[in-house]
């Protein structure tokens, strides 16, 4: 495939929202566009976690080497599915189709494309289950709005809805409710039954499955990248800290996207966890089991995610803790927030979340018995236990971008906005309608981040850039925060494409920049090893 | 699968054009990968990327780039100890291109 080369202003240029097929949407066949498809599963992957239909497959290619009843297949766990969450139900029934989530999409603003519209999407499964599953689509078909099951609409859905992050944007404006995330789930499941997974979403699932990380990350790999940020971390402060690894006892697990070991800027925010953990004290432990905060298992199927979520806690019930914190992560926190109770929980085996700093009670936690590290870090800059000297990050100017899990899933609105004001004198918000419950996704999350997907990932971060371009122009910010670690890799990539010179950072980078800590020496530089404002000469 | 042609043998590679198999590498499938680039392997390219290979021996993953680049430091001197000479090095991006020729699976960042 010939690299992804196109520019900005071309690929704006090319959206055109008044232009519709001139075909009625049931008959405009789906055309796989280089550059905004994810490369298919490799067999071995889908076996590792005995995956159905493990082998090698290529979306590009006419032969998707399909069970020979996979129609019966898809049949059968539609009707499993409906009578198992009623949400699903409900969520097929009462769409009026009124439109006032059509153009809040982000895959649908950067593209223009009518199947990206969130209604068209979730009609593109829902003229299916109107034919099978209900009297008029029985009896009208087309008329009625449904339609057969063809190999062609198994091929559109594919296409489409590996074009949905989840983000669940569309849902806030939905007058109904309609949570748009449930029905791609629900389809990405029928595909999963298929073997039609996408090879950057089962090689990680594979990786976490048997080595406990998406990266596949070995312990002795682990210890050694931590190693790596330990020696970087004494050269800017002097002070060698010696975290512990699967310690028994410890009074409290911590685990984070695996990204943060091993991908800058991800990194930055690791060492930032680790410089406030040991100015704290903190009686914590990492795990190498429990290695991974995300769940990849997530874009597969429900019962998947179950498996690789229980990890996290059968690590916590081994060592003896008494909770959990949870690093800067997006989906990890959809998960654990909105779905682990009833899959594995509750975990009566720990107790409620309680900082052995503050002593605040996280209530907010009391099934789930994790807390977000922004909650932490919150409370206690709320409770004056940090000493803070924000002016070491003077030479950023800073905007906050709501990660789509963290701010629609779990509510996470004021937490890392309260931090960062705390700790950077330079903060500027984005336009309301694209922050807080109304934020535009990164465009690469769900598994989304491959790079042969790059058309499709800038055109879904489309919104999300022109937001920061907008700022960058009024205020001059050259700092882009937030809480999770796909935002860290991908909204840079994003960066360097529409709005070069901003850069990505973790909440707890900045945390531990301005962080003063106990027989530190003065400090010339950031986590970055850039000097610090002031500093530049020396 | 997509394939390649090394000394009359078709080798395995996926989509990207990274090898499926480590063993079938070899240091004339290097220089043929490279030169299929245009670009001709000095002996500052094989420092990469023989660190890279010994790395992944080791620890079963590619290293992050600032780990190559202080080893680098350490190796060829600390001018040379940076992205910008790594860039120079592999054009298309330390990660990418020299885990290619060195053999590796593709890099994968962040997921």
């Amino acid at each position: 495939m010939a690299k992804f080369t196109k520019k900005p202003k071309d690929l704006i240029a090319d959206i055109d929202y008044s232009k519709t097929p001139s075909t009625d949407w049931m008959d405009t066949p789906v055309e796989f566009k280089e550059h905004t498809f994810c490369w298919g599963a490799k067999g071995k992957n889908l076996e590792i976690v005995g995956f159905p239909n493990a082998r090698d497959w290529s979306p590009a290619e006419e032969d998707w080497k399909l069970p020979h009843d996979w129609e019966n297949t898809v049949m059968d766990a539609i009707k499993d599915r409906l009578s198992k969450y009623r949400s699903f139900k409900l969520f097929m029934d009462i769409c009026v189709r009124c439109g006032a989530c059509a153009d809040k999409c982000h895959f649908y603003i950067g593209s223009g494309d009518p199947k990206n519209m969130p209604v068209l999407r979730a009609e593109l499964f829902r003229s299916i289950y109107r034919r099978y599953f209900t009297a008029p689509g029985r009896i009208f078909g087309r008329l009625a709005g449904a339609r057969e099951l063809t190999l062609q609409v198994l091929k559109e859905w594919w296409y489409y809805f590996y074009q949905c992050t989840e983000c669940r944007r569309c849902s806030v404006f939905c007058p109904y409710g309609i949570d748009t995330a449930e029905i791609t789930m629900m389809v990405r499941e029928f595909t999963n039954l298929l073997g039609l997974n996408t090879d950057w979403i089962s090689g990680p699932v594979a990786n976490c499955y048997i080595k406990g990380n998406h990266l596949g990350l070995e312990p002795h790999t682990i210890k050694s990248s931590i190693e790596f940020f330990l020696d970087d971390i004494e050269t800017i402060t002097g002070i060698r800290i010696e975290p512990s690894f699967n310690r028994k006892g410890a009074e409290i697990l911590f685990v984070t996207p695996s990204g943060d070991l091993f991908a800058d800027p991800g990194t930055y925010t690791c060492m930032g966890y680790l410089m406030l953990f040991h100015e704290l004290g903190l009686d914590y432990t990492w795990s190498t089991y429990a290695s991974e905060g995300g769940n990849f298992g997530f874009f597969t199927s429900n019962e998947m995610a179950k498996r690789l979520n229980y990890k996290i806690y059968a690590e916590a019930k081994r060592l003896g803790v008494k909770f959990i914190i949870g690093g800067e992560c997006g989906h990890m926190w959809r998960v654990i927030h909105q779905y682990m109770d009833t899959w594995n929980g509750p975990a009566d085996f720990l107790e409620v979340p309680k900082s052995p700093i503050t002593g605040t009670v996280f209530e907010n936690a009391k099934t789930t018995k994790m807390i977000h590290i922004t909650e932490f870090t919150a409370d206690l800059i709320r409770n004056n236990k940090l000493k803070l000297d924000p002016s070491r990050n003077d030479n950023l100017i800073v905007t906050y971008h709501d990660s789509c899990n963290t701010s629609r899933g779990m509510g996470l609105l004021e937490e890392p906005r309260y931090i960062i004001k705390n700790v950077c004198n330079h903060f500027y918000e984005m336009p309301e309608d694209t922050i807080r419950e109304k934020t535009f996704c990164c465009g690469s999350g769900t598994g989304l981040n491959a790079g042969e997907n790059m058309e499709l990932r800038m055109r879904g971060g489309l919104p999300r850039a022109m937001a920061v371009k907008y700022v960058k122009e009024k205020y001059g910010v050259n700092m882009l925060a937030n809480v999770c670690a796909i935002d860290r890799a991908t909204l840079s990539t994003l960066m360097d494409y529409y709005n070069p010179g901003v850069r990505v950072t973790g909440v707890h980078e900045l945390v531990a920049n301005a962080l003063v800590m106990k027989g530190e020496k003065p400090r010339e530089t950031n986590l970055r090893q850039e000097p610090l404002p002031g500093k530049e000469g020396a | 699968m997509p394939t390649i042609e090394f000394q009359g043998k078709q080798l395995e590679v996926d989509e990207d054009g990274y090898l499926v198999n480590l063993d079938d590498w070899a240091p004339e499938l290097a220089t043929q990968l490279a030169s299929n680039d245009g670009l001709t392997l000095t002996d500052a390219h094989w420092e990469v990327i023989n660190f890279l290979r010994d790395y992944y021996q080791k620890y079963q993953i590619a290293p992050m780039i600032k780990i190559l680049v202080k080893e680098i430091g350490k190796v060829m001197g600390p001018e040379k100890g940076n992205t910008k000479y790594l860039y120079e090095l592999f054009p298309d991006g330390p990660a990418k291109q020299a885990c290619r020729y060195a053999g590796l699976p593709k890099p994968t960042g962040c997921v």
